[in-house]
């Protein structure tokens, strides 16, 4: 399959490891990636943060460079639920036919990378080793918005080597939440302390999900700390190969 | 009692209030573990339900179609509560529904009234008017009277005192009841206030009530409870008050069938309340044999205070469909962290983020809609299905409106990053510009650790609040897409 990649702008920006994963995965399963240079940022942070008029132009963009997309593949659930739940209002809202038609054809074929594996292509097994102890947190938006259920699940546990460990109050926002770690700082560290705990006492080396915004934010906290725990995407333990280094 | 510190209008912001409440590590662990046993009471009798998504749904339905055709359905309660022999006033916005209920309850020859759990009284703060007109009120709900004699404020819909612990209230008690000796099992606390309240229910002819439901069918009222003060409050005085927002109406006595079993499974986490009544007027023969059961003299108070505006916002609109059951409370990692009164409002929680800036009509409470992390937890236990995350939204927006209209949107610091950042992402050239700028700005900031990676550990203005608890990795040194180019060129 030809599969088109929006890396989002954060993952460009900071996490570029996620990306090469998902390429390395994909193309050993044996598919064509395609990166459309002309893309930026899904918008999500303008429009959650109430500057709705900002996050249209990103809207247009995003449509004009993936149109032609056979299946267009995300790494990150936060964008994929901004595009599902409010690209399709904002169509609408904008007045315009032409563009609500083409966000309503372009939209199913937009796939957060776990649920393109296991909804798209039906696997589970990727052919992946990682001889960690790993925890996994999910998403908020994975979980409530895209309704990934247990597929991230599926295929970690199908990663040769894995030790894969339960973490206590799995579904808990971690704090993130885009602007509100910044605007409300306190409440968001608090929170934040809560899911770290839990992240300690499964006595992983890392913690994974599917999404690097909330890794960062995870990431922060255990540094600062200086627990000497990892966060690391899916899409990197899934790319990883036996014989092949990190 | 003062309202201050509860009075959106007065209230400090979201994250300068909250910062107070995380210092409060008794009121936090008293939250922390209210919620748990309620979330997790709630999740096992919603898991009893096989057509619970169904029954949210029909719930949904129900009130959609109540607010779509309101005005309707509130003349039609009006009629049918007259007929009754109760009588209706109408009340635009608090000052009014206070005036009125002060009114009736002096007319009621009584400087004394009972009271049953109303937030809505809580809402236009009815007591202090009360009180101001040489009227006591007293709470008879076991939780709104902990509260009432701590000169405390609510902190949950359900639950008001949920912040207080056993010992606390026992305090509370000693002090106020003056019952030096009083044990500390659930069980004595319990029999103090039941005689504590006895005595009122005795003696005091006048009631004041809230209402869960108006039932537009039959001109009835409706209160659901666990404790039986209610009942005692809605058959032993001579005349009871009740006062409801305009948006508690329901059409027919049929959709009780689905709201009594969306309502006590998502409040408080049981089948049915132990106490529903619904009382139609007044009762005909009480002057008789003197025999009675229920008032002699019978008034609702519809109150409007802003919701019709509410109900003209498309988008805002659903707010109202909320039966005030507080689960997007036990649910909101946030409110869980900070209990309710960081809200600044007698609607704490997922539900007062989104209720209290419309019913200030957006001039106060601006802070409100950003109190979420937008994580979803509300809607997922909402029984009437409430998207609070998308209103959340749609008031992040109108706030953004009024604080960008005019000069002084200008010198708005956050709205002037957000529109250079929308300006960046128009274009990839002015993006990869704004990359390459980032790895450069950072540098001063970039200390080594011991592993000889570079983090942030300090961030200045409005990033700073990311630096207080957590470090920023360092900028890597190729971007994704710079990866791509080389890799296209170098073929590997």
């Amino acid at each position: 399959m030809r599969v088109s990649l929006f890396i989002t702008c954060y993952n460009d920006t900071l996490f570029p490891e996620t990306g090469k994963a998902v390429v390395r995965v994909l193309e050993r399963l044996g598919h064509m990636v395609e990166f459309p240079r002309g893309q930026t940022c899904c918008g999500q942070m303008h429009y959650n943060t109430g500057y709705q008029a900002e996050a249209m132009p990103l809207l247009e963009r995003f449509v004009a460079q993936f149109r032609g997309a056979e299946a267009v593949v995300v790494p990150s659930s936060s964008c994929v639920a901004m595009m599902r739940d409010h690209y399709p209002k904002m169509a609408v809202a904008s007045g315009r036919a032409e563009l609500i038609a083409e966000v309503d054809a372009l939209l199913p074929r937009v796939f957060e990378f776990s649920e393109f594996l296991t909804k798209r292509l039906g696997l589970e097994d990727v052919g992946a080793y990682y001889p960690h102890r790993v925890t996994y947190h999910a998403s908020c938006h994975g979980l409530r918005n895209l309704l990934l259920g247990d597929g991230p699940m599926r295929l970690l546990k199908a990663v040769r080597g894995i030790d894969l460990v339960e973490l206590q109050g799995l579904e808990q926002c971690c704090g993130f939440g885009g602007t509100f770690a910044v605007k409300n700082a306190d409440v968001s560290s608090a929170m934040l302390a809560e899911k770290t705990t839990a992240v300690l006492n499964t006595k992983a080396e890392a913690c994974t999900a599917c999404d690097n915004s909330c890794l960062m934010h995870l990431q922060g906290a255990l540094h600062r700390q200086r627990t000497g725990v990892k966060t690391v995407h899916l899409a990197e333990i899934l790319a990883g190969e036996d014989g092949v280094g990190r | 009692m003062s309202g201050v510190g509860l009075d959106p209008k007065t209230a400090p912001t979201f994250p300068m209030a909250a910062k107070a409440m995380l210092g409060d590590t008794q009121l936090r662990k008293n939250v922390r573990h209210a919620t748990d046993v309620i979330q997790e009471k709630r999740a096992r009798v919603v898991g009893e339900m096989p057509d619970w998504q169904e029954l949210r749904e029909a719930g949904r339905q129900i009130r959609r179609h109540t607010m779509e055709y309101l005005d309707f359905y509130l003349e039609e309660f009006e009629a049918n509560c007259t007929r009754a022999g109760g009588v209706v006033h109408w009340a635009r916005d608090a000052e009014e529904a206070r005036g009125i209920v002060v009114g009736l309850v002096k007319a009621s020859g009584s400087d004394q009234v009972i009271k049953i759990k109303s937030m809505t009284t809580e809402e236009i703060q009815l007591n202090s008017a009360l009180e101001a007109a040489g009227i006591h009120p007293y709470e008879t709900d076991l939780a709104e009277l902990i509260i009432q004699l701590g000169e405390d404020r609510p902190s949950h819909i359900v639950v008001p005192a949920l912040h207080k612990n056993r010992q606390q209230i026992r305090e509370i008690f000693q002090r106020e009841m003056k019952l030096p000796e009083l044990g500390e099992r659930p069980q004595d606390l319990a029999d103090a206030a039941r005689m504590f309240l006895r005595e009122k229910f005795l003696r005091v002819k006048t009631a004041v009530s809230g209402a869960n439901f108006l039932i537009a069918e039959t001109g009835g009222v409706c209160v659901v409870e666990s404790e039986g003060n209610g009942r005692m409050c809605l058959t032993l005085p001579e005349t009871l008050i009740t006062i409801a927002g305009i948006d508690k109406v329901l059409p027919r006595f049929q959709d009780l069938e689905v709201m009594l079993q969306l309502l006590p499974r998502s409040a408080t986490g049981e089948r049915m309340n132990p106490y529903n009544s619904i009382w139609t007027g007044v009762d005909a023969a009480s002057s008789g044999d003197g025999l009675r059961d229920g008032p002699r003299v019978f008034h609702v108070v519809l109150t409007d205070n802003a919701r019709t505006e509410i109900l003209a916002d498309e988008e805002g609109r659903q707010t109202l469909n909320c039966i005030r059951c507080g689960a997007c409370q036990n649910a909101c990692p946030v409110y869980r962290q900070t209990g309710g009164h960081a809200y600044g409002s007698v609607y704490a929680g997922p539900i007062g983020a989104i209720l209290t800036p419309q019913l200030q009509e957006m001039h106060h409470a601006q802070s409100l809609p950003y109190a979420s992390s937008l994580c979803g937890a509300c809607y997922e236990v909402c029984p009437v299905k409430i998207n609070i995350p998308e209103v959340l939204i749609h008031l992040r927006n109108k706030v953004v409106k009024q604080n960008t209209a005019g000069v002084a949107g200008l010198f708005d610091v956050e709205a002037g990053a957000m529109k250079a950042m929308a300006m960046i992402f128009r274009s990839e050239r002015r993006f990869r510009a704004a990359q390459r700028l980032g790895r450069v700005a950072e540098r001063p900031l970039v200390r080594r650790d011991g592993q000889g990676e570079g983090w942030i550990g300090w961030l200045p203005g409005l990033l700073g609040g990311w630096t207080q608890a957590r470090d920023l990795e360092e900028m890597p040194k190729e971007t994704f897409r710079d990866w791509w180019e080389r890799r296209g060129r170098d073929g590997n």
